[in-house]
């Protein structure tokens, strides 16, 4: 999903930079409280930050013959909510577009929004909508990590189809061909992010379940359940 | 099945990394053109593309640092993997011995 430095219009950087500034901002306020009033929580923090640290990292081989990587960020969007992934985003997304020549400088903004962002709020959408459908815990956490990785791939495509699209097919053209590249490659690997989100879940309910309630990521059923058994 | 479930799900992580590379077969070169790459980063394909549809497109920005080799690359790859594991080792090792320590007392 890393739209490479220099390959986007200067006006889509600038429009990208500005549309994930606010997220960003309101990011950095919400871990600040976090850090401040629940203590408590700053080792699951850690945890989510962690994990997208290791995940975008990873670059795996996919079906098409390419490879890609996930992005890890639908873990602490279903803990803490989806807005303190853009900050978190930002700092793995920029520790790769400095050092790495991964990404970029004048492209972190398109970058940010769709790794970040749009991905994260993806990942929370879904895990809530799975719970109300009555779908079990692991499942919901599945859909939404996989399904959230998948959307920070579409969203790339579209960024690079807005900027440019093909002299025949236009818009849509250019979306098929650049999604072509990255959603198809991503699917394989987005159901490997879902199930290893599924995983640090598990340890999560073991270990950390008091704080699970507290931040209401566990309700329903389930919750219920496990807490007539403690 | 509760009880190997995260094997389980490990397991299909592994299984979903090694099926592409044994599917997919490198194509034979056409004779007289250089070996066909397999495996390559989907971004640098984007990249590719975007040369494609707009032939006349030169990135106006470069890279103010880049990996001197693949190798530097891999090792900062692998830096950022390597802390964010450790983290998660840390958390899961002092979790692990809180529970030991609360069921012996």
């Amino acid at each position: 999903m890393h739209i490479m430095e220099g390959f986007l219009p200067a006006s889509h950087c600038v429009g990208w930079g500005l549309a994930s500034l606010p997220f960003v901002g309101y990011g950095v306020r919400v871990v600040q409280k976090i850090i401040r009033e629940k203590p408590q929580q700053r080792m699951l923090l850690g945890v989510a930050t962690a994990f997208t640290f290791v995940l975008s990292a990873l670059k795996m081989p996919s079906v098409t013959g390419s490879c890609s990587h996930p992005t890890g960020t639908g873990l602490g969007a279903i803990l803490f909510g989806p807005v303190v992934m853009a900050p978190i985003g930002l700092v793995v997304l920029f520790f790769q577009a400095l050092l790495l020549a991964h990404g970029g400088l004048t492209t972190l903004g398109a970058n940010v929004f769709s790794m970040a962002i749009v991905g994260p709020f993806a990942a929370y959408g879904i895990f809530r909508l799975s719970e109300n459908l009555g779908l079990s815990f692991g499942v919901s956490v599945f859909l939404a990590a996989a399904l959230a990785d998948l959307m920070t791939y579409v969203t790339t495509s579209i960024q690079l189809a807005l900027a440019f699209p093909d002299p025949v097919g236009g818009f849509w053209g250019s979306f098929a061909k650049f999604a072509g590249i990255f959603a198809i490659t991503q699917i394989p690997l987005a159901i490997s992010e879902g199930l290893l989100t599924v995983v640090v879940f598990n340890a999560l309910k073991k270990f950390n379940y008091q704080e699970l309630r507290e931040m209401k990521v566990m309700q329903g059923q389930e919750g219920r359940a496990q807490e007539v058994r403690a | 099945m509760k009880r190997y479930q995260n094997l389980l799900l490990l397991a299909a992580v592994v299984v979903l990394v090694v099926l592409p590379l044994m599917l997919v077969q490198k194509p034979e070169p056409a004779p007289g053109q250089k070996e066909v790459e397999i495996f390559t980063g989907a971004d640098d394909q984007a990249k590719n593309l975007v040369s494609q549809i707009q032939p006349n497109y030169k990135p106006w920005f470069e890279p103010l640092l880049e990996p001197p080799s693949d190798e530097i690359a891999s090792l900062l790859f692998s830096l950022q993997a390597a802390l964010g594991a450790g983290f998660l080792g840390y958390w899961l090792g002092s979790s692990v011995t809180k529970a030991k320590a609360k069921r012996m007392s």
